[in-house]
């Protein structure tokens, strides 16, 4: 289906990355939003607060995170489209409510604009050490999907992505964005409405009384209704049925959860998505995401010029992460060298893939920055010469 | 030209970020360049010295910020302060000639100065310093075409200003042309 043309602002502009996230949003069909304002973050909400009275979209600023993270599940049982947005101490505040998202299988999108941490940290800063507690920061065995943008013209498109992945998979997306790609300024360029593909919502056709909104049947994803439509909606936190109601026992967790993690899993190829380039003949491979990935780039063409084959790898779904590609990659290069702006995250999901196959060299940094291009393309000459 | 470094210093509210935002547009939107934009965010940015910083290049731009400008565009002394000690080896320093005095003058650059302010109170709108600025720096550097920052100047002032805007653009620019020639 393509976009509502009243949410897509057809041309090419001059935006910073939070304000092409919320434009990618209003032309996914986003028409709620909870949130509560944090740096780097807050310029997506402004946007959207000032957008959304144009094309009856509501905004609610809420008294923390914990309640924009819960009110934002509201409005998707109301039937929109929904999305919240913060950063680092904000996302911790959510935790709790991405798993409420998980195990009530609620399509929303999560906007973490990332900044140095833990804690408070660098508020003005970037950082990249949210991408473990994106996939693991709530309780209890369940899958998310997260996407990596590189610059404002990808905070635009993966934002579109990341409600067509929340749609198709009923789970929560994050949109694990950071501080220099959100308040970069570049120029992005957004289509007419209908050369956008967006996902709608599976609103089921079946009659209330024939409903079951966690029936799945043969396939993975059920349907879903609209609270108010005389549909019977039950949901809960609780391990549930295909009703949704309360059982409290193995035979019920096996049967959810199972399906919850597998959806995901049993669908990674469908789901992860990265850019490859030059791995053939590469004895090194640079795995990157996010802002790190143009910095490595650039690392990476500093290694070639010295006569180095070096591939590359950049997630644009880091979870999923890409598994089958790297152990097809990994026997055949001498290492991969992973730079983050984090002491090593993505990099322990590389080294459980590679599972000894080669060699994973990490590049950390702390945040606050980005890295140095050299830094990354003297790990790359290291790696090619076994020393590091 | 592939890359070039540029970074615009000023006081807070004298339109620093607008001067860098309308160089980034002009470059990225109407001369089909790559233009990055990125600006200090912390508590730096609220003090004494505030900048913009524009990487303008032919090809992608992969590393974004500005690491040792090209051309430093300086409207404060502090921001001439501050920032000045950065600007690559024979750069180009453009400054408010009213505002800054550049001594000592950093990594021998050129220096090119012009009454930015005294144009803009003469136009009627002090507060328009910036877009003379914007010209001038047009007319100087050769870097962004001068259709082009028209464009991105119309594009980017509020309505029922853009003749007012352009009038100082002109200012600013023939100002560097007579400069130079």
């Amino acid at each position: 289906m393509a976009a509502d043309p009243r949410g897509v602002l057809t041309g090419q502009h001059y935006l910073d990355g939070n304000h092409a996230a919320c434009e990618g949003a209003l032309a996914a069909g986003c028409r709620f939003a909870a949130g509560y304002p944090i740096t780097p973050s807050t310029e997506v909400v402004e946007r959207i607060a000032q957008r959304f009275p144009t094309m009856g979209g509501v905004f609610i600023q809420m008294e923390d995170e914990i309640a924009a993270s819960i009110t934002l599940q509201g409005g998707v049982w109301a039937g929109k489209k929904a999305l919240t947005v913060t950063s680092g101490p904000g996302f911790s505040l959510m935790m709790e409510h991405v798993g409420l998202a998980a195990i009530t299988e609620c399509p929303c999108v999560f906007v973490n604009v990332q900044r140095g941490g833990p804690s408070t940290g660098l508020p003005t800063l970037p950082g990249q050490a949210d991408m473990m507690q994106a996939r693991w920061g709530s309780h209890g065995d369940y899958e998310i999907i997260a996407l990596c943008p590189q610059s404002p013209q990808e905070c635009f498109d993966f934002a579109i992505k990341a409600f067509n992945l929340a749609e198709t998979w009923r789970v929560p997306v994050m949109l694990m964005m950071d501080e220099c790609v959100g308040h970069m300024t570049e120029r992005v360029v957004i289509p007419n409405a209908e050369d956008i593909e967006v996902v709608e919502r599976n609103f089921t056709k079946k009659k209330p009384g024939e409903y079951k909104p966690f029936d799945a049947g043969d396939g993975w994803v059920p349907e879903m209704a609209k609270a108010g439509d005389g549909y019977n909606l039950f949901v809960t936190g609780l391990t549930h049925d295909e009703r949704g109601y309360p059982v409290m026992n193995h035979h019920a967790q096996e049967k959810l959860v199972h399906r919850l993690v597998d959806k995901i899993r049993k669908n990674a190829d469908k789901i992860c998505e990265w850019e490859e380039d030059g791995i053939e003949g590469a004895e090194v491979v640079v795995m990157s995401y996010g802002i790190t990935s143009r910095v490595a780039q650039r690392g990476v063409e500093i290694a070639r010029e010295q006569g180095i084959k070096v591939g590359t790898m950049r997630l644009i779904v880091a979870w999923p992460f890409p598994e089958k590609r790297v152990k097809q990659i990994a026997p055949t290069i001498k290492s991969f060298v992973m730079p983050e702006l984090n002491y090593g995250q993505m990099v322990f999901e590389l080294e459980r893939c590679v599972a000894g196959m080669t060699r994973t060299v990490l590049v950390p940094h702390g945040g606050g920055e980005v890295h140095d291009p050299q830094v990354i393309a003297n790990a790359i000459i290291e790696a090619a010469r076994g020393k590091n | 030209m592939t890359t070039t470094e540029i970074k615009f210093g000023g006081l807070g509210g004298q339109g620093v970020i607008l001067a860098g935002i309308i160089t980034g547009k002009a470059a990225a939107l109407f001369d089909n360049k790559e233009a990055t934009l990125t600006q200090a965010f912390g508590p730096e940015a609220r003090g004494s010295a505030c900048s913009a910083q524009v990487v303008v290049s032919d090809t992608p731009i992969l590393y974004p910020y500005v690491t040792r400008p090209r051309v430093l565009v300086s409207m404060s002394q502090d921001a001439y302060t501050k920032f000045s000690p950065q600007i690559a080896q024979g750069g180009m320093l453009l400054i408010e000639q009213d505002m800054v005095k550049p001594d000592p003058i950093p990594n021998e650059a050129k220096v090119f100065g012009v009454p930015a302010t005294r144009i803009a109170e003469e136009l009627g709108r002090r507060m328009i310093l910036n877009i003379v600025m914007v010209g001038f720096f047009t007319s100087i550097t050769k870097l962004v075409s001068v259709d082009a920052m028209r464009k991105a100047v119309e594009d980017s002032v509020p309505r029922g200003t853009t003749d007012l805007n352009l009038k100082a653009f002109d200012r600013g620019f023939q100002w560097g042309e007579k400069l130079i020639h």
